[in-house]
């Protein structure tokens, strides 16, 4: 189990609708225990490249595998069950329920008592130690009981993330984390986010880029459904073809 | 068989004009309408009254027939459909199959529950025949009237639709209401504008098929689902998908009907099924379509 | 962080316990048989509709499946209990268990129509799957009596030991319970972590997909379930008024079912047993004041409901002022 093991990696991903191709030819590779961060202008396809690669679309063309093992034809839920887990950019919620119940649930779900239909939610002693503790991680034992649809957004926010962490993931996919946060709250977020497990691999996608270039070791550049380029953060900064893109669009430090 | 064929054609193209407006509700409005039958039977009986008490001609009933309908329908969308349209799609079955059974105990309270029978005029009730024996081609002059008008108003739609501003702003209004009313096209009068029209067609073929589809109260509920199967299978993001979808149940019904009558509309529902089973999105819907 | 732990487990299985209320429901509705027994029938009817309401309310209120057609598996128990009781054996209990098997196995098969699709693609085929029937029964004549519907159907005594009497108190307490039995399951389900999934499902499909749900099954076990409850109060509406017509595959009766949880309330079981009750005492009422247009009063007191709100019906005071 070197560092270098490759635990998520696709092969020339092609997604084509219709007429459009929001994915051409994208070649990844994500290494055991990384921070590796996927940027590029809007529209670049980011969020495409999540959904093909948690099976929420499937590709027109290319190979997706997991720890070895080709997921490209499985379901998100089956991929959820291998440790391939994601977050959303818009918060993505079960507003009908609780903080407390949603991670009860989602636990419950990863340990495979979800589909224990003669006990209540909650009887089994160790799924609701579990969400507690997820709730005191991300600082949502005082909303636990309240509806979700009426949590601030930055509760929202956490609860996005704390239900990805709640799935034990071994491969997380973070899709623009502090989108909206406002920036008193971001440093709670961002702390939580590098207090991750080391094993665990993170893609993160982000605009932020004092948020990336802190975070990441590795950095992948799409642009318009193309890769780029692909390099640790010291070459992405110097990299001529990076700055064009990204000129008029926020300093690239370095 | 080519009696058949025509015939079918002839009930297709009726069923088309009954449920275009209610593809084009649920495209531009996301609403499902199922009160949309009550508006064909306001046309039907509007007609049988006209004709009866006013003495009216026949002809001149159906334009009277798009016209009333088309501003009742346009009064209710105004007043009772428009807060509705946020509503959960549950909410909207509820609210409409409401309607609809307001309707349908209405005119049970007023006219009373038999079959009303419009009296074409003589120069419809002839019958023209065209080759013999298997190919035999038998053409009710009824049909061809049917077949006729309803060819007309689909090509008027579709001019309407790609050729005017009405109908690019009905098209961007569809596609995208949110953007449509960033770029100043005033959605609420296109929402109420297409509503009447599409109510005001369905009185139309309401007055136009009477003789054919049979009116009484249930009406509404009777054909319901064949209105929703066309706008189901034929998608909601054109009118050609439930132009192709109305034709196809209606050759489909007519020949289920005469070849295998034990089977009745068993034949209808189980293809149905079958379509919605291979393409949830309908037959005819562009990929991502609604 | 101990407290806190007992005090979270403590919290979730709060809304798993029988609060007092409910104890006294189920008492009053078995006591009623014997208390006024001229009215055992109604609370019978009231029992069978409730049922079949709750039934819906697992898909619908709690997987958020909107079905037009949920009366086909309430009359296939009915007809199927039916045709049991005429051609094989008149045991009651007997009879109401096959029906319930059968009836799953039709909500086995049904159930892949309603997995992909719109909220429109599932009201279609759902009302397909449901006129489909009701065209095969009428068809099927030499089977199901077709438009004159299956008569004469005479039942044993329930367990060997209770038989059906002619004011109704032996068909009240089958059906109750029945019914008792049913809900206890399905309340069980509901509060457990199998029902959170079905909420989860509800709220959210994407998200749920993304934790890790199988939707599909889920949606599969749950719709096979509702279609044996449904079918179950079939079997019971058969055994106890002994007659099976086309009328329990109508379209009415799905139409009505909905408007008993929207009275009720979806999502929560007791919705279900609420708006039977409110329903079938306004049926009854309507139709000795106007017996052929109770569908006028019906079909209003749809379109009110929905316009202004089931919470603020009942708070005249509200209706004309701004939406809070």
């Amino acid at each position: 189990m070197s560092a270098d093991e490759t635990v998520l990696s696709a092969t020339g991903l092609v997604m084509r609708f219709g007429g459009i191709t929001a994915t051409n030819n994208v070649s990844l590779q994500l290494k055991r225990g990384a921070r590796h961060a996927l940027i590029g202008p809007n529209g670049a396809g980011k969020t495409t490249l999540i959904n093909l690669l948690t099976g929420v679309l499937t590709p027109t063309e290319g190979r997706i595998e997991l720890l070895g093992e080709d997921i490209t034809r499985l379901a998100p839920h089956q991929r959820v069950a291998r440790g391939l887990v994601r977050t959303f950019q818009i918060n993505q919620l079960f507003d009908s329920m609780t903080p407390l119940e949603t991670l009860a649930l989602v636990v419950s779900q990863q340990t495979g008592a979800s589909g224990q239909w003669w006990r209540a939610l909650g009887a089994a002693k160790g799924i609701t130690t579990r969400a507690g503790e997820l709730l005191e991680q991300f600082r949502l034992a005082d909303v636990a009981q309240q509806p979700v649809k009426e949590l601030a957004y930055g509760k929202r926010r956490l609860l996005e993330i704390a239900i990805a962490l709640a799935c034990k993931p071994r491969v997380l996919l973070l899709d623009e984390p502090v989108a909206g946060v406002p920036a008193g709250e971001r440093e709670e977020l961002l702390q939580t986010v590098a207090a991750l497990p080391a094993d665990v691999s993170v893609l993160l996608i982000e605009h932020d880029m004092d948020l990336v270039f802190s975070f990441a070791d590795r950095m992948t550049v799409l642009v318009n459904g193309t890769l780029l380029t692909e390099g640790d953060p010291e070459q992405i900064a110097n990299d001529p073809k990076v700055k064009e893109v990204y000129l008029g669009q926020g300093a690239v430090h370095g | 068989m080519l009696t058949i064929l025509f015939d079918g054609i002839a009930y297709g193209m009726l069923l088309f004009v009954l449920a275009v407006g209610l593809a084009v509700t649920l495209g531009l409005m996301n609403f499902i309408n199922l009160a949309h039958g009550a508006f064909a039977m306001a046309g039907g009986y509007l007609t049988v009254f006209a004709m009866q008490k006013l003495g009216l001609p026949f002809l001149a009933c159906l334009p009277l027939a798009f016209i009333v309908v088309g501003l009742a329908g346009a009064l209710l969308e105004r007043t009772l459909y428009r807060p509705m349209y946020a509503k959960p799609h549950l909410d909207q079955v509820l609210f409409s199959i409401g309607l609809a059974f307001m309707a349908v105990a209405s005119i049970d309270y007023f006219v009373g529950s038999s079959q009303q029978n419009v009296q074409l005029p003589e120069w419809l009730r002839g019958r023209t025949e065209i080759g013999d024996g298997a190919l035999l081609l038998g053409m009710g002059h009824y049909r061809i009237f049917i077949i006729a008008v309803c060819a007309v108003l689909t090509v008027v739609l579709q001019l309407i639709l790609s050729k005017t501003r009405f109908g690019s702003r009905l098209r961007a209004a569809v596609d995208d209401p949110r953007v449509a009313a960033g770029l100043g096209i005033n959605v609420n009068v296109v929402f109420l504008a297409t509503f009447a029209v599409g109510s005001g067609l369905a009185g139309l073929g309401g007055a136009l098929g009477a003789e054919i589809l049979g009116l009484d109260p249930t009406f509404p509920l009777k054909y319901m689902i064949y209105f929703l199967i066309v706008v189901s299978v034929g998608g909601t993001s054109s009118i050609t998908g439930p132009l192709a979808a109305a034709l196809l149940l209606g050759i489909a019904d007519v020949a289920g009907k005469y070849f295998i009558p034990k089977m009745g509309a068993f034949t209808v529902y189980l293809l149905m099924i079958a379509i919605l089973l291979w393409r949830p999105q309908g037959l005819f819907t562009r990929k991502g379509g609604r | 962080m101990q407290n806190a732990a007992k005090d979270f487990q403590a919290a979730l299985l709060h809304k798993a316990r029988w609060r007092p209320w409910e104890f006294a429901v189920w008492l009053v509705a078995f006591a009623l048989p014997l208390l006024v027994p001229s009215h055992s029938l109604m609370v019978n009817e009231i029992a069978i509709v409730a049922l079949f309401a709750m039934s819906l309310d697992l898909i619908l209120g709690y997987a958020g499946i909107v079905s037009l057609g949920h009366a086909a598996f309430f009359g296939f128990g009915a007809y199927a209990a039916a045709l049991f009781a005429k051609l094989v054996m008149p045991d009651p209990t007997v009879g109401l268990a096959v029906a319930t098997l059968l009836s799953a196995a039709l909500g086995a098969v049904a159930s892949v129509t309603i997995l992909r699709g719109s909220d429109l693609t599932r009201l279609m085929v759902t009302l397909g799957t449901a006129l489909l029937l009701l065209e095969l029964a009428n068809k099927l004549d030499w089977l199901t009596g077709g438009a004159d519907g299956l008569q004469g159907v005479v039942m044993g005594p329930v367990l060997g030991l209770f038989e059906f009497d002619l004011f109704g108190r032996t068909a009240a307490w089958y059906s109750l319970s029945v019914v008792l039995i049913l809900f206890l399951l399905m309340r069980r389900i509901v509060h457990s972590p199998f029902g959170a999934t079905l909420k989860a499902i509800r709220d959210n499909r994407l998200r749920a997909m993304a934790i890790g749900i199988p939707v599909a099954s889920r949606l599969v076990t749950i719709y096979t379930l509702a279609a044996a409850v449904a079918g179950a109060a079939g079997a019971l509406l058969a055994q106890t008024t002994g007659f099976a017509s086309l009328d329990v595959l109508a379209f009415d009766r799905s139409a009505d079912v909905l408007l008993m949880l929207v009275i009720g309330g979806v999502g929560w079981l007791y919705g279900g047993i609420a708006g039977a009750l409110v329903f079938k005492l306004l049926q009854d009422w309507l139709s000795a004041v106007t017996p052929q247009y109770w569908m006028f009063w019906i079909g209003l007191i749809l379109v009110l409901l929905v316009l202004v709100g089931r919470d603020r019906l009942f708070k005249p005071w509200t209706w004309f002022g701004r939406r809070a």
